[in-house]
C-alpha cells in the first residue's frame, strides 16, 4: 500500500474550496491551513501561462521530518502517511525547519500540525475531504502500488511532475502537467 | 527568456512568516553550548595531560562559567519549545537519524558532569566557605579522585557536544545555508575558541595566558579557513547555494557576517594577539572579549539567515 495524491493542474481552478473543505473536517485553527493555492506566472509576455495548484504536505517517501523528529512523533506509517502525534511532539521546530515545502506548522495549542491525508476519513473508507470537494475533480487519491488504480494509471498516461524532487525527498503529491 | 512570478502564495500571517521559528533562544543556546563545549575540552585535556598545576584558570574557575552555560542554554532551549510540557519525550526514545536527540542525550549526560567537575574544586575555589556536611565534603573528595575519569569523558562529550550544535543546522537539506558538511567542524573550532577566550580572561598568569593565546590564535586561522571552505562550497553549488551565500556576501547579512564575524571577530582578535605575543602591550581581554562577541553573532547570522534560504518550486 502507497497512497499518493495525483493533482490535475490543467484542470485546477483555484476556487480554494480544498482549503476549505479541510479547515472545516479538521477543525484548522482560524488563520491557519493545511492546504494552500498557489498561482505561478510562467513564461514572458505575451507568452504567459498562468498554473494553478493544490498544495499541501507530500507525505515524502523520504521525509526529512520523519528524520529530524528527536522524539519520534512524527512518523510514517506503513502506507506511507506521514502524521504527528500531538502528545509526543515537544514543539522544537526540527521538522518545519526539515520540510523543503512549509508544509507544517505550529498549532496554537503548541504541537505541530500539517495535512494526515485524512487519515481518519481513509479509515472509513472515504477520500481526503479535499479530494472529495472538488468541483472540477481535479484531484485524485488511492494506491500507487496497484498498477491499476486511477492515480497509477493517470501517471502511466500523463507527463506529472512533483515539487522540489532536486530536495530528494520523494514526494507522494504527484502533478498532471 | 522566461519569468516565473509568484502572483499568490498562500497569504496566511500564522504560517508563513512565521517560518522563522527558530527565534534569539536557539542561537544564544549553540553560543553557549560552543563555549561550555570548549571550556570542558580545555580542563579535560589539562587534566590528562597531568598540567593541572600551570593552567588553573583552565581546569577551575574558567570551569564555574561551564554548568552556567549549559544551564542558561538549555532554559533557552526549554523557552523556545512551543509544547513546553512534553519535553520528557526527548527521553523516552533514542533517534539515531535525528541530532536533536543526541544532543539531547550529550546535554544530559555533560550538564552534570560540568557540575560535578566544579564541586570537585569546590575548596580550592571557595576557601573560606567551608562544607559544614561531612558527607558533601567525602563526596567531594570522591570526586577529586575521579577528576582524571571525568576528564576522559569530557573530551570526546564535549567534541560532540560542539560539533552537534553545527549539525544541529546542517542536518535540514530544506535550509540551503545550513547544509554544508562544515558547518560542524565550523561551530566546534568556533565554540572552542571562545572557550580558549573565556580561559584568556580568567586566567591570572601570564604562561596561561600565552599559552591560550597561542591556541586560540591557531583557532582563529583554522576558523577562517573554514569559512573561506563554506563560501568556496557554496559558490561551486547549486542555485539554492548561490543564493544562500549571497545572503552573507553582498546580501542582507553582509555587515553582520563581514563585519562583526570575520573582521572584529576573527582577524582584528588573531592580530591583537599577534602583536601580543611578539612582545607588545596590548591588554589580552581586548581580543578574548572580540573572540565571544564574534561566536555569538556567527550563531544569529547563521540561525537567521538560514531560515530565509529555501528551496523554491
Ligand atoms: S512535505 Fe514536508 S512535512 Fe510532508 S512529508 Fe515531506 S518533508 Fe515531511
Ligand atoms: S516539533 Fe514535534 S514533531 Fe516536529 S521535530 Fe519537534 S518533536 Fe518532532
Amino acid at each position: 500500500m502507497r497512497y499518493a495524491m495525483v493533482i490535475d493542474t490543467l484542470k485546477c481552478v483555484g476556487c480554494s474550496d480544498c482549503v476549505v473543505a479541510c479547515q472545516t473536517e479538521n477543525d484548522v485553527p482560524i488563520g491557519y491551513c493545511r492546504d494552500w493555492i498557489t498561482e505561478t506566472v510562467n513564461g514572458a509576455y505575451p507568452n504567459i501561462e498562468l498554473e494553478l495548484k493544490s498544495e499541501r504536505c507530500n507525505h515524502c517517501e523520504n521525509a526529512p521530518c520523519v528524520r529530524c523528529c528527536p522524539t519520534g512523533a512524527s512518523h510514517q506509517l506503513d502506507n506511507g502517511i506521514v502524521l504527528v502525534t500531538g502528545d509526543e511532539c515537544i514543539g522544537c521546530g526540527a521538522c518545519i525547519e526539515s520540510c523543503p515545502y512549509d508544509a507544517r506548522f505550529q498549532h496554537p495549542d503548541g504541537y505541530v500540525d500539517k495535512c494526515t491525508f485524512c487519515h481518519h476519513r481513509l479509515e472509513k473508507g472515504q477520500l481526503p475531504a479535499c479530494v472529495s470537494v472538488c468541483p472540477t475533480k481535479c484531484m485524485y487519491f488511492g494506491d500507487l502500488d496497484n498498477p491499476n488504480s486511477e492515480v497509477s494509471e493517470l501517471l502511466k498516461n500523463r507527463k506529472y511532475k512533483t515539487l522540489a524532487p532536486e530536495a530528494g525527498t520523494k514526494p507522494q503529491v504527484y502533478y498532471l502537467i | 527568456m522566461q519569468e516565473e512570478l509568484f502572483t499568490s502564495g498562500r497569504n496566511l500571517p500564522h504560517i508563513d512568516p512565521s517560518l522563522e521559528i527558530w527565534h534569539w533562544p536557539i542561537s544564544l543556546y549553540l553560543f553557549l553550548g560552543g563555549l561550555a563545549a570548549g571550556l570542558l575540552f580545555f580542563a579535560g585535556l589539562i587534566t590528562v595531560l597531568g598540567k593541572e598545576k600551570d593552567y588553573p584558570a583552565a581546569v577551575k574557575y574558567a570551569s564555574i562559567i561551564s554548568p552556567i552555560a549549559l544551564t542558561l542554554g538549555l532554559l533557552a532551549l526549554f523557552y523556545d519549545l512551543t509544547h513546553k510540557f512534553y519535553f520528557w519525550r526527548l527521553y523516552t526514545t533514542i533517534r539515531i537519524e535525528s541530532p536533536m536527540s543526541w544532543g539531547a542525550w550529550v546535554l544530559l549526560i555533560i550538564t552534570p558532569i560540568s557540575f560535578l567537575w566544579v564541586f570537585s574544586y569546590y575548596s580550592e575555589i571557595f576557601p573560606k566557605w567551608q562544607l559544614k556536611y561531612e558527607n558533601l565534603n567525602k563526596f567531594e573528595k570522591f570526586l577529586k579522585g575521579n577528576r582524571k575519569n571525568m576528564a576522559y569523558a569530557l573530551i570526546p562529550l564535549s567534541i560532540i557536544l560542539g560539533v552537534y550544535t553545527g549539525i544541529l543546522l546542517s542536518a535540514f537539506n530544506a535550509r540551503p545555508l545550513w547544509n554544508n558538511a562544515i558547518l560542524g567542524p565550523l561551530f566546534l573550532v568556533s565554540g572552542l575558541s571562545t572557550g580558549a577566550a573565556t580561559i584568556i580572561l580568567l586566567a591570572k598568569t601570564q604562561k596561561e595566558k600565552h599559552l591560550f593565546g597561542k591556541i586560540d590564535l591557531a583557532l582563529i586561522v583554522l576558523e577562517l579557513g573554514l569559512i573561506v571552505h563554506m563560501l568556496m562550497g557554496m559558490y561551486a553549488g547549486s542555485e539554492v547555494q548561490l543564493e544562500a551565500m549571497q545572503l552573507l556576501v553582498g546580501g542582507e547579512f553582509t555587515m553582520m557576517f563581514f563585519g562583526f564575524v570575520i573582521i572584529l571577530g576573527l582577524i582584528a582578535p588573531a592580530i591583537l594577539e599577534f602583536l601580543e605575543l611578539r612582545g607588545f602591550k596590548i591588554p589580552v581581554a581586548v581580543p578574548a572579549i572580540l573572540v565571544l562577541i564574534g561566536g555569538m553573532v556567527l550563531r544569529f547570522v547563521m540561525v537567521e539567515a538560514g531560515q530565509i534560504t529555501r528551496y523554491l518550486y
